[in-house]
């Protein structure tokens, strides 16, 4: 089973992905010759004993492969442990290098070139590696005509209409949501959790506004002056409506 | 090819039928040939107002179900030759009818009119949802109340998801308020929304302002649509509709309390 089947929907997360971007060492192997590679090795670890120490590093054998090279990963692998190191993925290998690899719990990255790349994206990775941003990568939702009492809509990122939203209409965005015409209707942003998401509206007369999950009711909205752009974020957990 | 125009509203009561019959009318009295079918299967009401319900023999539902032919089922109206009845059935539901068997029919009977009228009837349901799949042109029907409006809207977004221009991404259906009943005093005082509010609400092109009068329920009640009332508020503001619909310019008028000269006379009340 899949991890994502398991997540466990509602409730205040206890967790959350989300991506970074790491600096890691790289391991080019040019050798299959593992004697040979276990004595440079150790040759360049002592010249900064500290830098290496528990130092995590992704294996790159594209270089291999391209001539052909194989090279046995669990070999390899225990060469790599022995001075303190900790292989935390490998790319560019061949089919069964990269089934090694994950027999081991070593994640697969792929590479943009080779013809291994397909199956390797295929592969499930036992420890997700780096999983695409949802709300970077998400792109804009824009809505140009009115959405009417009773209509829902879901944006994965954010959500850009140019009309007004009806009382009675639903909208939903992951990212942030922006309304050029009179907000009636519902407006939920930063659905999936998102506490950095705002809303932003030219007329705020909400039935019900939330931003990850915390909520004002069009009664709380009442002290709001009409007519004039507004826009709301969430701070401490409470949200703060302000003018633009 | 004919145009076909839906009469909807989401909510009942607020003179879709007495504005079918009167839209219909106004488009054959300009000479088009058109005609006007009764979605309300079950609580069949425009042959009443069209005043034709003593010639009722065959309905919509035996068209479909092939137990008649289209022209045996269509009644002439009898003031005016271009214009066409098809009335629902009363022993029947709504269920009745069937999105192919619609399909055909209007099919058919845009090989032969101009102007194809559905009277939705109220609700969202199947029978209000047939009349409007295969329509061109909405003419929304609201009363100036906030009710109304909500269905209204509601009903604007399932013309706008639900249709078959939306469903085959093809332009989409063109959208017009009327607004009826309305009684510009009631509006002074408060107590009734104004067309201004109304079109904020709805953010939708004014095709015509109907005021509130007692013509409405002689006309019906006679069998005459309203619009043949000639010196007749209701029946003039009809008129202006239809010449707007058809392009002409005409400028808007009872939407305030100012009495025309035919309002002093004949004023509504």
């Amino acid at each position: 089973m899949s991890p994502d089947s398991q997540k466990t929907p509602y409730n205040p997360p206890a967790l959350e992905f989300k991506s970074s971007t790491f600096s890691v060492p790289v391991l080019v192997l040019s050798s299959n010759d593992l004697a040979i590679i276990e004595q440079q090795l150790q040759a360049k670890i002592r010249l900064a004993p500290e830098f290496f120490r528990n130092s995590p590093l992704v294996l790159d054998v594209q270089e291999l492969n391209k001539k052909d090279l194989d090279i046995d990963i669990a070999e390899l692998m225990e060469i790599l442990r022995k001075p303190g190191l900790l292989p935390i993925g490998i790319r560019g290998g061949s089919l069964n290098q990269n089934k090694k690899a994950l027999a081991l719990q070593i994640p697969v990255y792929s590479i943009n070139s080779g013809n291994t790349v397909a199956e390797a994206q295929k592969q499930k990775t036992i420890t997700p590696p780096a999983p695409e941003p949802k709300t970077s990568t998400a792109t804009t939702t824009l809505i140009t005509h009115p959405i009417r009492s009773g209509q829902r809509l879901y944006a994965s990122g954010d959500l850009v209409i140019l009309a007004q939203v009806s009382a009675g209409a639903e909208i939903l965005a992951e990212g942030n949501i922006h309304i050029y015409g009179t907000l009636r209707g519902r407006a939920l942003a930063g659905v999936q959790g998102n506490t950095e998401a705002r809303i932003f509206c030219s007329d705020l007369q909400a039935e019900l506004i939330s931003i990850a999950g915390n909520y004002k009711i069009s009664e709380d909205l009442q002290a709001i002056a009409r007519n004039k752009p507004v826009q709301m974020y969430l701070q401490d957990h409470t949200i703060i409506i302000k003018d633009i | 090819m004919a145009r076909i125009i839906v009469v909807t509203s989401g909510k009942g009561g607020v003179g879709k039928t007495t504005t079918s019959a009167a839209i219909a009318m106004g488009l054959a009295k300009k000479g088009h040939k058109t005609a006007v079918i009764d979605f309300d299967v079950g609580l069949r009401n425009l042959d009443l107002i069209m005043g034709c319900e003593r010639r009722v023999v065959y309905d919509f539902v035996n068209v479909i179900n092939g137990e008649a032919t289209l022209n045996q089922a269509l009644i002439r109206d009898k003031n005016c030759n271009l214009l066409y009845i098809l009335p629902a059935s009363q022993t029947r539901d709504k269920d009745a009818l069937s999105q192919e068997g619609v399909g055909k029919i209007l099919e058919d009977l845009s090989k032969d009119f101009k102007y194809i009228v559905c009277d939705s009837p109220a609700g969202i349901e199947k029978g209000a949802h047939l009349a409007m799949y295969f329509a061109d042109d909405a003419f929304v029907v609201t009363n100036p109340e906030v009710s109304s409006v909500r269905d209204s809207d509601r009903m604007l977004g399932i013309l706008a998801s639900k249709s078959r221009r939306a469903e085959q991404n093809q332009e989409p259906i063109r959208e017009y308020l009327l607004l009826s009943r309305y009684s510009p005093d009631r509006v002074k005082l408060g107590e009734m929304l104004s067309v201004d509010d109304v079109q904020e609400i709805l953010s939708l092109h004014l095709l015509g302002v109907i005021p509130e009068s007692k013509s409405v329920l002689n006309a019906s009640n006679s069998g005459t649509p309203v619009i043949l009332d000639e010196k007749s508020d209701a029946g003039q503001a009809y008129s202006d509709i239809v010449a707007r619909y058809l392009g002409e310019d005409k400028p808007h008028r009872f939407i305030d309390g100012k009495k025309g000269l035919f309002g002093k006379f004949f004023g509504s009340k």
